[in-house]
């Protein structure tokens, strides 16, 4: 099943990745001197290098490739994973949050649970977070290496390790800004090395009128070329959904918890040197994560589009009888790139994962040394002593996902829980965040067991409809079902369960003084920074640029 | 501390893009002057020659403004 040959000028681009970002992690190290520098990257970093990061964290090889065949599967819908799905969180957390999380000086998000709440919300956030990220991590080394090997028919083994190995060497060196730098890398391979598929299809098939009148003229009934139109009714759209499973459960709890909570992304922007660049950093994040569908939607649609033409000799590979949506990326990379290219576009793919894996190994040794390690089993460590800690964790993390591979690889049906892992943690989570964020009156023990019903919920539910316990429509409220709609309306429940719980036992238990939240709530912190400045210079202007594009590029394809 | 200072992101980008583009950019020139035996879709248009000069273009345009700089 192999669909890209490599010559041998591919093999050099991708051997130059390698040497290059093992050559950043060692002439990193000598710049890796404390604790700050090697968990948050000694926070100097510029917008630009927080902002790319930022964005780039999120940017895996595996998003790249199941987005676009996401495209192909739902259409156009797709699409709204980066606009509705994402700048409005972006813009919330550079705007609203992030100045209590930045100014409270923590290393890592629990370290807020801590401040606001208590230990046992911090440790209880913590673990799951652990748990998560070496879940995430070790099945994304898998994915790799399936796909890999299904498309370059490399081994198994030699692509998990040789890229495990690489990544526990650069980050164990230098931490977060080997990870930042490679992030950051890994952007530029990206645009480079995928765009170019975009520009090769539109020319290919005429224009992007050409690409959508194609697509229309297949399917009249279902629309796959538009964001809006057809979200009234979920049988008229690809993605089986109406607007309000976009709006609630995409747009507000899953997009707000994953881009507002979750501790990978967040960190990029406590690098940040100072509260007005932290805050830029989602915002400057925001305009990229726009423009990223003229890569991903694109591609899907001319996989489409080349697909329902029997002249172009374009088909999606099948496994076991079943379409391999994934395969949409790789064969039209192997379609278009001549030799060179080809190794470039590899190279792209290989720089998303190993960046991916990074980012999740670098938040996981960070909230391990700061949440579980120093809070729990040794509150008295020293700087060196952590600094010890965080390349030891990297380590073992790094080991642990390897044992996660070998398992998903044994039993791969675990990737079936991927999504039910991330509404578990992050959708409450945001519950958590967002009240005790802006309402004082929010118990330690009311977040506590808000969390804690938030969780069980969203994976109960999740258990319930796999095995069949009561019928999907029942979350979804809708007489057609997609995996996609059922992970929005789970999240949003999950959401809903964790604050009403939260809210109802905060009204009975015990309130934290008022003089103890001062920074670490709306209404008792005072709000003067970047006051000083002109309008046009303060992150507030900039997030209402980002949120106009955002409502040109919807009314453009409503 | 170390006596030097750290060297800026934007010139490692910079020197990936210019050694990767360059490469891209030969391969290019070498398969026009001997083409390949089976062609890519689109292969008259050259998108390696001119994709690896915009390459070349960008990075080194980054490497040149960023060696003299440091973080």
């Amino acid at each position: 099943m192999e669909a890209i040959g490599l010559s041998f000028i591919d093999w050099v681009i991708i051997v130059i990745y390698f040497a290059f970002v093992l050559g950043i992690g060692i002439y990193l190290r000598k710049y890796t001197i404390n604790q700050e520098d090697f968990f948050l990257a000694g926070r100097k970093n510029s917008v630009w290098v927080a902002g790319l990061a930022f964005l780039s964290a999120n940017l895996g090889a595996l998003e790249l490739l199941g987005m676009t065949g996401n495209t192909f599967k739902y259409g156009m819908y797709v699409a709204h994973f980066y606009w509705i799905g994402a700048i409005p969180a972006m813009l919330f957390l550079g705007v609203y949050m992030m100045p209590f999380y930045y100014s409270s000086k923590i290393n890592s998000v629990p370290g807020y649970l801590k401040l606001r709440f208590d230990e046992r919300t911090r440790v209880l956030n913590g673990v799951a977070f652990a748990i998560m990220t070496l879940l995430v991590s070790g099945i994304n080394l898998y994915a790799m290496a399936l796909v890999l090997h299904t498309f370059l028919g490399w081994n198994w083994d030699v692509s998990m390790w040789a890229s495990a190995v690489t990544v526990a060497v650069y980050v164990s060196l230098s931490g977060l800004m080997s990870a930042i730098f490679t992030e950051i890398i890994q952007f530029f391979l990206i645009w480079f090395g995928l765009f170019l598929v975009s520009i090769l299809g539109i020319i290919e098939i005429g224009s992007l009128k050409e690409i959508m009148v194609r697509i229309n003229e297949f399917s009249p009934q279902v629309s796959f070329t538009t964001l809006w139109s057809t979200s009234s009714d979920p049988t008229q759209n690809g993605m089986f959904i109406n607007w309000g499973g976009i709006v609630l459960g995409l747009g507000f709890v899953l997009s707000f918890g994953y881009w507002t909570t979750d501790f990978l992304v967040v960190q990029r922007a406590f690098s940040a040197k100072d509260l007005r660049t932290a805050r830029l950093t989602p915002i400057l994040a925001s305009f990229f994560k726009m423009a990223l569908p003229f890569i991903v939607i694109l591609t899907g649609l001319i996989a489409i589009a080349l697909s329902i033409d029997p002249k172009s000799g374009f088909k999606l590979l099948h496994d076991g009888g079943q379409i391999n949506y994934d395969s949409a990326l790789p064969l039209l990379i192997a379609r278009y790139y001549p030799a060179g290219l080809v190794g470039l576009g590899v190279t792209a793919l290989l720089a998303g994962f190993m960046a991916g894996q990074a980012g999740n190994i670098s938040a996981f040794n960070t909230v391990w040394t700061y949440d579980i390690y120093k809070s729990v089993l040794n509150k008295n460590a020293s700087d060196a002593h952590l600094l010890w800690m965080g390349r030891v964790s990297t380590i073992v993390g790094v080991a642990l996902s390897l044992v996660t591979a070998y398992w998903a690889k044994s039993f791969p049906s675990i990737m079936d829980y991927m999504q039910a892992i991330f509404s578990w943690v992050n959708a409450p989570l945001f519950a958590t965040m967002l009240l005790g964020m802006f309402l004082w009156w929010i118990t330690p023990s009311g977040a506590f067991w808000g969390l804690v019903a938030g969780m069980s919920s969203s994976f109960l539910m999740y258990l319930a409809v796999k095995f069949h316990w009561f019928a999907e429509r029942i979350i979804t409220m809708s007489s057609v079902q997609s995996d996609m709609a059922a992970n929005f309306w789970r999240a949003w429940w999950a959401w809903l369960i964790c604050a009403v719980v939260t809210i109802v036992i905060s009204l009975f238990t015990e309130k934290r003084p008022k003089e103890e939240l001062v920074g670490l709530v709306k209404g008792l912190t005072e709000e003067n920074y970047d006051q000083y400045l002109p309008f046009t210079k303060r992150p507030e202007f900039y997030a209402l640029i980002s949120l106009a594009v955002l409502i040109v590029l919807n009314v453009l394809f409503w | 501390m170390s006596e030097h200072a750290m060297k800026p992101i934007w010139f490692f980008v910079g020197l990936i893009l210019t050694i990767m583009g360059a490469l891209i950019l030969l391969s290019g020139i070498y398969q026009l002057i001997s083409p390949p035996a089976v062609k890519t879709v689109l292969a008259e248009t050259h998108p390696d020659i001119w994709w690896g000069a915009v390459m070349i273009l960008f990075g080194g345009t980054m490497y040149l403004k960023t060696r003299k700089q440091s973080r």
